[in-house]
């Protein structure tokens, strides 16, 4: 994935976080979200270790030595922060506090299926607060490469990773589409500029629902 | 009548951990990590502990120092991504490591130190996490027990607290700290400023000092305590 795909990709998923909302995002891209949203948007960013009120990433120049997020990024707090322990911030993703979620993803499956803790063998970073995410936030995105370093499909008819949680997703960015996970399967809303459906359909081993509408670009 | 002084050389209080014991480690990354105290234990040597912690640190830092001196027997942890030793030693089985989802993790520790025995949940129940371990029905709804979780010792880091064992967490470093000073059954902390009794003001103390065996002061913050160069 060229870093042009990836920064269309990240642009394109930053549209999800909308005035007012409360939000987590995973590590690594879903983090780079950030740098895409209008700056006078209302919005509370949670972090598993215990904050909300996220602010901008600061530089190591300016880094406070207790103040990172969950991804262990220098970060500074907004106005109206709190802090609080392992067991508070949990109890919000749980309670159902959170109206969105920004996951990255190892497979996702037609029926909303996430594996991103483990690949057996190979990489086992471990689960961290995706569990609770996932299966507790209102609206979960994943955020991913459309294919794996190998160029295998990671939108998948079913996983054979250890998943993360069952039918959670609601929607995937990934750097050739927009795809939404609903009742009647996988269904393909947007492609990236340059490619046609079928070389999305191509380099997907899940099933896609074609609307009849013309499929938008980003 | 005055307040207890429970303030400890370093020495003598990880000389109280034995072979084999279970560890608590407060910290999420850098912040909250009490890193002299596990030097201290690294120092002395003390094997085939248990390590409860939510991460292993990174490469040379906090849990690593443990594994590269061969000290634990098993982790049980959320994410052990920033630390490859930890990732390989699991994948050769010459550790073994426990997942748990990170707020379970926490609710389980949380739980012990409430004095309870465990919680009902559906988090990771259709997950492998969840195997072997029992389930219940409660309103229609199939829950797994989760069973809470104590430890011999927890090693805390308190950004202030006095003689007593009263802390402060900063930040971020506040994390898994205050739980795992509440559940061990022996709670060893240690503070880069230490005040003086009545010098914190009750209503703001995090952790409050009857949890606290332990108060060991550090004159200065090694470097692993800084801002990391990435």
């Amino acid at each position: 994935m060229s870093s042009n795909d990836k920064n269309k990709m990240i642009a394109r998923a930053a549209s999800e976080i909308q005035d007012g909302m409360t939000v987590n995002l995973g590590i690594g891209f879903p983090t780079k979200v950030l740098d895409y949203l209008d700056p006078g948007l209302s919005v509370c960013l949670h972090s598993e270790n215990g904050i909300s009120g996220v602010g901008p990433t600061r530089s190591i120049d300016d880094a406070d030595r207790n103040l990172i997020d969950a991804g262990g990024a220098y970060i500074s707090t907004l106005p109206g922060a709190a802090f609080f322990d392992s067991a508070v911030s949990f109890a919000l993703v749980r309670r159902g506090r959170l109206d969105l979620t920004i996951l990255g993803a190892f497979q996702v499956a037609e029926n909303g299926d996430l594996a991103n803790w483990t690949i057996p063998g190979l990489f086992t970073p471990g689960p961290g607060g995706a569990i609770e995410l996932a299966q507790k936030a209102r609206r979960v995105v994943i955020m991913t490469t459309h294919q794996d370093k190998k160029g295998r499909s990671k939108i998948v008819r079913q996983c054979n990773l250890p998943l993360t949680a069952s039918s959670c997703v609601d929607r995937i960015y990934t750097d050739m589409a927009v795809i939404d996970v609903t009742d009647k399967g996988m269904v393909l809303r947007e492609i990236a500029e340059g490619l046609q459906v079928d070389d999305v359909i191509a380099a997907t081993d899940a099933p896609l629902l074609i609307p009849d509408t013309p499929i938008a670009t980003f | 009548m005055k307040t207890i002084d429970k303030s400890l050389p370093i020495e003598t209080a990880i000389s109280k951990i034995k072979n084999g014991d279970t560890v608590m480690i407060g910290g999420f990354g850098v912040p909250g990590t009490p890193f002299c105290l596990i030097e201290e234990l690294v120092k002395q040597g003390q094997t085939g502990l248990t390590i409860i912690k939510n991460d292993a640190n990174e490469t040379g830092m906090g849990v690593d120092r443990l594994l590269e001196n061969g000290q634990v027997k098993k982790l049980i942890v959320t994410h052990i991504g920033l630390n490859p030793r930890a990732v390989k030693m699991m994948n050769e089985k010459v550790l073994e490591v426990e997942f748990c989802a990170q707020g379970i993790l926490a609710e389980r520790i949380r739980t012990a130190g409430a004095g309870l025995f465990g919680f009902l949940t559906d988090i990771g129940l259709d997950t492998d996490l969840a195997k072997g371990k029992p389930t219940t029905t409660l309103d229609g709804k199939t829950l797994l027990i989760e069973k809470a979780l104590t430890a011999d010792y927890a090693l805390i880091h308190g950004q202030r607290a006095d003689a007593f064992g009263n802390l402060t967490y900063a930040s971020s470093a506040r994390n898994f700290n205050p739980l795992m000073a509440m559940a061990a059954d022996h709670t060893l902390v240690e503070t880069e400023s230490l005040l003086a009794i009545g010098d914190l003001e009750p209503e703001e103390i995090h952790t409050p000092g009857p949890f606290v065996d332990g108060v060991i002061f550090l004159p200065e913050l090694t470097e692993n305590y800084g801002v990391i160069q990435r």
